[in-house]
């Protein structure tokens, strides 16, 4: 073997610019990519848990909506009690409950609901991990959506929401997975999520994201105790009841988290008790994106590494042939 | 020819063994495509991913890393002198990726649309996902390419003794594959680069449901090192064995200079890695993470337990220590795979282990690469003949 100085120098240098080229790039500069915005038209949902009387008719009208079963975790099956957001229940009504769990939104000694469904994230995790575009973003509406005919079934979204949204049917042999759409097909009739729909105390609202948010901002204006006006179904509904305003926590959850949500959550309690997870603010997606395209960005840094592995690998196997090692 | 069929009985305890845990692999796997992944697996919707991804296709295709890392060396480095590790370390490598692509197969549960991920109209280039998958297929078929010299060898030498057009055809074939074979080489050396560290990338959306211990963005980084840390040691794992088992002269000198390699790639990992958690004022969960600490920490004390025994140039040198050291490698670099990808990822309310079945699919994976390379060697020239081994060890030195 008759290496020569210049010629490993020059080995060492082309290659270790190539690496430079497409492993360290982009870990230096792994910030996030652009951040991105709330659709024009896009529609969510608001859920305020002090309204929240807990009576599931969301559950079971979500039953109907999107043709799931009820679900029977107690022994003679009398009940629907489905535990958990699952791949047959798209939407469930969850409680918080502490010590003597007596009064209403009140963290000690008290007890909460929380409405869980798909949050409708403005930069979807499950979009962005999607290997072939199964999960989809409405550009409008910003509703994330399934499609089957795509899907192959690997679970990259389930894995990787941070709301545990998308569930899977583990026990089919033709799988699919189930998450809420905000009944695009109610609303492709003109009509409005079932959920929503039902809702007899106005605990969940539908309606523009930016109205939701607005409503939410009013309630948070409120002083608790004064006499108050709630809609039902939708944010401009004239349907609307008067009640006491009740004692809210400082902020409304989905704002921020992960870059913003479509649903929206007003609470006496804590959200963390609620089972909302805390969050950045910056989706972990934009990280993972900013680095990929980074590597990637028009192929150059392959390209560049491909080019110098051939130079070295034809000086490698010419040395060889010299030397008629092959 | 320098490489000559290893030869010998193919029916053995080893391959009768293999072969019984691959029918029951084909039994299992059957069952999981008709009756849907629950009947098989514990996974769920808190563990979506088991231990088929973890072990069969993150931590497997890592073990496949043996051709890439030398590669590497043979060619970039330009060390001619371990070329004669480079076809076992190939023919292990299409096995390793292989297993890898089949596995993912079984995985996913809708596996009627498996070739979406191969359809330009279904990609989505912001995931992680396509890239690993596209680059993976492309780098089996290279893998096979690289492998094909030994296949075509064969059929020259077959061919050869009857002579006639056959053998032109064969002979030829040989000369176009000679000439072509540096464009898979590079090739073959392009894309582990980009998918090994887009195994580390895959894990960032999954935000702090991974212990920050393994959560960073320079998860990439790490991922490319233990992809070559394993392959590095895959290659001496596999001459040391197959040294004892055939009973062939040691390759030790030659191993013991390439280990030099490993020794730099699993030091720059640790400096990475820890030079990170303290950047990032993350030293702390070490103590604060119950059992993973301990995980983290068994990663860690493999990796220096083989760079202690490796110190040495005695040690260095010694087929017994190369073949500790290798397996204390093997061993960290699998852990950190599995432990980012299954033990650190953690979902609260949620539980897996791994059901018998789905353990019993993960060993008939396991089975398949080592009746297939058995076999492969005995038949095809893979592994360097005995005089010329000796050769060029003493050019190593």
């Amino acid at each position: 073997m008759n290496l020569t100085r210049r010629g490993f120098l020059r080995g060492t240098a082309v290659s270790g610019a190539a690496a430079v080229c497409v492993g360290a790039a982009p870990v230096a500069s792994a910030e996030v990519r652009e951040e991105k915005i709330l659709p024009p038209q896009a529609v969510g949902l608001l859920f305020d848990s002090t309204l929240c009387v807990g009576c599931k008719a969301c559950v079971v009208a979500c039953r109907e909506a999107n043709e799931t079963h009820p679900e029977f975790h107690t022994e003679d099956k009398l009940w629907d009690t489905p535990l958990d957001l699952s791949a047959d229940t798209l939407t469930v009504i969850k409680a918080y409950s502490d010590g003597s769990g007596t009064h209403k939104d009140q963290e000690k000694d008290g007890y909460a609901f929380i409405k869980k469904s798909c949050l409708h994230c403005i930069d979807p995790s499950c979009v962005s991990v999607c290997p072939v575009s199964a999960m989809t973003k409405n550009a409008e509406t910003g509703v994330v959506s399934y499609n089957p005919g795509n899907c192959i079934g690997c679970r990259y979204c389930v894995a990787a929401c941070p709301f545990g949204a998308p569930r899977f049917e583990y026990d089919k042999t033709f799988a699919r997975l189930r998450k809420c759409e905000l009944c695009k097909q109610r609303q492709a009739a003109g009509s409005i999520p079932a959920c929503a729909d039902i809702c007899p105390a106005g605990a969940t609202l539908f309606g523009p994201v930016t109205e939701l948010r607005a409503e939410a901002e009013r309630r948070h204006r409120m002083k608790a105790g004064d006499r108050e006006f709630f809609p039902r179904k939708t944010v401009r509904s004239t349907d609307t009841y008067e009640k006491p305003a009740p004692r809210y926590v400082e902020e409304t959850y989905g704002l921020e988290e992960v870059g913003g949500t479509q649903v929206a959550y007003l609470s006496g309690v804590s959200f963390q008790k609620l089972g909302l997870p805390k969050l950045p603010n910056k989706s972990f997606v934009s990280t993972s994106e900013k680095i990929q395209h980074t590597i990637y960005k028009g192929m150059i840094a392959p390209a560049v590494l491909f080019g110098s592995l051939l130079f070295l690998v034809r000086r490698a196997t010419k040395h060889r042939e010299e030397e008629g090692e092959e | 020819m320098s490489t000559k069929p290893l030869g010998g009985p193919y029916i053995t305890k080893t391959t009768v063994v293999s072969g019984l845990m691959v029918a029951i692999l084909g039994i299992l796997v059957l069952i999981r495509f008709f009756f849907g992944l629950g009947t098989v697996t514990n996974l769920n919707d808190g563990y979506s991913w088991g231990l088929w991804l973890a072990y069969d296709v993150v931590a497997g295709t890592a073990v496949g890393c043996g051709g890439y890392a030398l590669a590497l060396v043979v060619y970039v480095l330009n060390r001619g002198h371990y070329h004669p590790l480079m076809r076992p370390a190939i023919l292990a490598s299409m096995f390793g990726y292989s297993i890898g692509g089949f596995s993912v197969l079984v995985d996913i549960s809708r596996w009627w649309n498996f070739w979406h991920i191969l359809w330009p109209t279904y990609f989505n280039f912001n995931s992680v996902m396509i890239e690993v998958a596209l680059c993976i297929s492309c780098y089996t078929t290279i893998l096979m390419l690289e492998f094909a010299p030994a296949v075509v060898e064969k059929a020259v030498e077959w061919t050869g003794r009857k002579g006639g057009n056959l053998y032109n055809v064969t002979v030829i074939l040989q000369n176009v594959l000679d000439k072509v074979i540096i464009v898979f080489i590079a090739v073959g050396i392009t894309l582990p680069t980009m998918h090994q560290s887009s195994l580390g990338t895959l894990l960032i959306p999954f935000g702090n449901f991974v212990n920050p211990l393994w959560q960073t963005p320079l998860l990439p980084v790490l991922f490319l090192f233990t992809a070559l840390s394993l392959g590095y040691a895959i290659v001496m794992f596999e001459a040391t064995v197959v040294t004892d088992r055939f009973h062939r002269p040691s390759e030790a000198r030659l191993l013991g200079s390439l280990s030099r390699f490993m020794m730099v790639v699993v030091m720059s990992f640790l400096a990475l890695r820890w030079c990170d958690l303290i950047y990032q004022g993350k030293l702390h969960y070490i103590f604060t993470s119950n059992g993973l600490g301990f995980a983290f920490l068994a990663e860690n004390v493999l990796y220096v337990a083989a760079i202690a025994i490796l110190a040495r140039k005695q040690r260095r040198r010694a087929p017994r220590y190369q073949f500790i050291a290798a397996v204390c490698i093997m061993a960290g670099s699998i852990l950190y795979r599995i432990d980012s990808y299954l033990v650190a990822y953690s979902r609260a309310g949620w539980h897996y282990f791994p059901s018998a079945p789905e353990i019993l699919i993960t060993f008939g994976m396991i089975a398949v690469e080592v009746l297939g390379y058995v076999l492969i060697v005995k038949f095809f020239p893979v592994i360097h003949s005995v005089e010329r081994v000796r050769l060029l060890a003493m050019a190593a030195d």
